[in-house]
């Protein structure tokens, strides 16, 4: 382990006392630029989006404001039923969603469960490929 | 490791961000806007993941419950078509909001249970050393150890676990079976 | 070996507070820049691609045109469809925009690699890495923020409030989790080869040609991954989001002026970053290729450099597509994500793993063996699948047929 090898060399002086304690602690030092870096993304898409509405031109009128439907009035609700068959992909999605979640682990330390490990996970997968089989030949992943 | 102020900053606003997803959920009219009250407060238990240094946790509730249930969700209520609104007066089921009451007061009985059982603990243990601090120097510990309890102690909850979601697949065929023949009629694809 | 950022550790200096505030301002400031350049390039080699000059009057070779573009979109009135929701209208934007930019944070972009050095460089006696952040589990981040993304379509045609944008936020949706189901499963093959989720590790264990996930896990989960990504940045050939002879520009159909330019903005940083994952996933990063070492240049630099050559041809490759093939159909699209990519990329991870169980050292008649056993237990599982499936299908037809009604699937 090489850690603290830039603290104990240089700097201790800078050290600052007070609110962030003694040390950072790992989650921090990991995360902590990645809440800087959504924090300059959110901030540059609101200046954007702040500094358009300030300085574009507006005169709202009914008219402009109908929903784009190729020209002719908006006919019915925007809002309508979408298809079962939409709701079939994301249950599916679910499922190999999930698959792949358990996989990771696995696969990064397979040489530790040996053979043992490698048919466990082959029943795994392929029960869960057995639901994908039945799925597609009940004709589900048929679209039209 | 030392708690430090930050640590506790993180804790307040993942929890904020939790509880006020959760009221979001239940007290929003629109069920989209529910539905994101939800991932704000799947967002927050990842922070609390984050925090307790469950990474590998962290991230599948994202991926998981964000990235996959919810955007179901979001199909579900996109196939009801939200301009039903429906009529809060009539109950559907008769029993359902004396049994979410009765429901609740348990929740917070046993929750208070759990937190005066745990009380002596509370004050003792910083956030971070609930896990073994002895391998959190090694960069993979989370997945190994992770790996550990799924593939070698609890292989049995494992593999149930396939079963679990082939069920929800067979499920899912048996409720749909009859949509190819049903689409071709309608023809169009979001039937308006 | 160290995986997470050695940066701040052992105490909380005012030198790695200010080296953090410099990589987020450099990081952010380069890939702003980079997107602005990349959809300049995109429309200048199209248009080339196509024999026409393209963007030419913006700055010599119309270099600004993107600023141009931008400028114009600050002065663009906008509308909101009246039976928009208001609230979810607006968060749109940004949840395709933060997810985008947030990617970045996990890519390495420099150090040096080589000879099993893990990448880190000392900048004013501090060491850390070329990269803003290294979390235990990188590259699931990345997983995180493209499902995240899915919201920013799903919601910004949702809440347009009109036909058009949510046919195509529906589709777009529909689409970009059928193929993130792949994207997930050919990374699973990527991790049996590298060990880790850490990207630097990833980086780390592709120190030589062979051992560069594209070689090392054969070049199968590649070109799934490839396509996945293709798809889930809704670019052509996959890019049914917004095809515009149908759905007239979907999901963002109802968006004008600034708004519309970060939907852009994102679409175009986003093909950056998903570059960047490639080349780090499967390329090796800022690995040297084949072990050259440019003269007079330190290491860490070097780094960079050949992560940016690296990217710059997986930039270019995706212009190509789509300058080159057309659009698939939907349900095509739909067939070749769900019946193609997920079943091979499944196979090829288990039939990977049984090689590297059976022979870590390479023994051919062992892994000629595994193969073997896998592929009959699959065709084997398959067989009795269809089996259970004839006969349910023939008790069915059985009992069906008094009533001579119903529809029998």
């Amino acid at each position: 382990m090489r850690r603290g090898i830039g603290a104990a060399e240089f700097g201790r002086d800078f050290t600052s006392p007070g609110i962030f304690g003694a040390r950072m602690s790992d989650f921090l030092r990991d995360y902590l630029n990645v809440v800087w870096f959504a924090v300059a993304a959110l901030a540059i898409g609101g200046l954007l989006l702040g500094l358009a509405a300030a300085i574009r031109p507006s005169f709202p009128s009914a008219e402009k404001n109908i929903a784009y439907e190729s020209g002719v009035d908006p006919v019915g609700m925007g809002w309508s039923q979408s298809q079962i068959r939409y709701y079939v992909f994301a249950l599916l999605f679910v499922i190999f969603d999930v698959e792949a979640v358990f996989l990771f682990p696995w696969a990064a330390n397979i040489e530790r469960y040996g053979t043992f490990g490698l048919v466990v996970m082959l029943i795994f997968i392929v029960l869960l490929l057995d639901g994908l089989v039945y799925a597609w030949k009940r004709g589900l992943l048929r679209w039209v | 490791m030392n708690t430090t102020f930050l640590e506790y900053v993180v804790f307040f606003a993942a929890s904020v961000m939790m509880l006020g997803g959760a009221i979001g959920v239940v007290t929003m009219k629109n069920p989209v806007h529910s539905a994101l009250g939800l991932v704000l407060t799947l967002f927050g238990v990842a922070v609390q993941f984050v925090a307790q240094e469950a990474h590998f946790l962290a991230a599948v509730q994202v991926i998981v419950y964000a990235g996959a249930i919810v955007v179901l969700f979001l199909f579900v209520i996109m196939l009801l078509g939200v301009d039903r609104a429906v009529d809060l007066s009539i109950e559907p089921i008769k029993i359902q909001r004396p049994l979410a009451a009765v429901m609740a007061v348990g929740l917070v009985a046993l929750i208070t249970a759990a937190v005066i059982e745990a009380g002596d603990a509370i004050g003792t243990l910083n956030p971070g050393t609930g896990i073994d601090t002895a391998t959190v120097e090694d960069p993979d510990s989370n997945i190994q150890q992770l790996a550990q309890n799924l593939y070698n102690d609890h292989v049995l909850a494992f593999e149930l676990t396939s079963v679990l979601l082939i069920v929800a697949v067979v499920g899912t065929v048996l409720m749909t079976r009859k949509w190819p023949k049903r689409s071709a009629d309608e023809g169009s694809e979001v039937g308006a | 070996m160290l995986a997470i950022d050695p940066l701040g550790t052992g105490g909380w200096l005012w030198t790695s507070l200010l080296i953090m505030i410099g990589k987020v301002l450099v990081i952010f400031v380069v890939s702003l820049v980079a997107t602005m350049l990349m959809i300049w390039g995109e429309r200048k080699i199209v248009s080339g691609m196509h024999n026409r000059v393209g963007p030419n009057k913006a700055g010599p070779w119309g270099i600004m045109q993107s600023l141009a573009d931008g400028i114009k979109a600050f002065f663009k009135e906008t509308f909101r469809p009246s039976k928009s929701d208001p609230f979810l209208y607006k968060l749109a934007p940004y949840l395709m925009f933060i997810p985008a930019f947030l990617i970045w944070a996990v890519i390495p972009l420099g150090g040096d690699f080589t000879d099993g050095k893990d990448g880190t460089v000392t900048i004013f006696g501090q060491v850390t890495r070329v990269q803003l952040a290294d979390p235990q589990v990188g590259i699931l981040f990345v997983l995180a923020m493209s499902s995240i993304a899915v919201y920013g379509v799903m919601l910004a045609g949702w809440a347009s409030g009109s036909k058009y944008p949510l046919l195509g936020a529906v589709r777009g949706s529909a689409q970009m989790i059928s193929y993130e189901a792949a994207l997930g499963l050919s990374l699973a093959a990527v991790l049996l080869s590298s060990g880790s989720l850490s990207t630097a590790r990833i980086v780390q264990t592709q120190d030589s040609f062979v051992d560069w996930n594209l070689v090392a896990t054969g070049i199968v989960p590649f070109a799934i991954f490839l396509v996945a990504t293709t798809a889930e940045l809704n670019r052509p050939p996959f890019d049914l989001v917004e095809a515009e002879q149908e759905l007239v520009s979907g999901f963002n159909t109802e968006y004008g002026g600034i708004a519309f330019a970060l939907f852009f903005l994102a679409e175009f940083m986003n093909v950056i970053t998903m570059s960047g994952v490639i080349v780090t996933l499967f390329l090796g990063g800022p690995q040297p290729i084949a072990g050259i070492d440019i003269p007079f240049i330190p290491g860490a630099i070097e780094g960079t450099i050949w992560f940016v050559l690296k990217l710059l041809v997986f930039l270019y490759v995706y212009i190509w597509l789509r300058a080159t093939l057309p659009r698939l159909r939907y349900d095509q699209l739909m067939d070749f994500g769900w019946k193609v990519l997920i079943p091979v990329a499944l196979g090829w991870f288990l039939l990977l793993a049984a090689l590297r169980q059976f022979s870590p050292d390479g023994t051919f008649a062992d892994s000629l063996r595994v193969t073997a056993i896998c592929v009959v237990v699959g065709i084997a599982s398959i067989a009795l699948f269809y089996a259970a499936l004839q006969v349910s299908r023939r008790n069915r037809e059985r009992a069906a047929a008094p009533q001579q009604e119903g529809s029998p699937v």
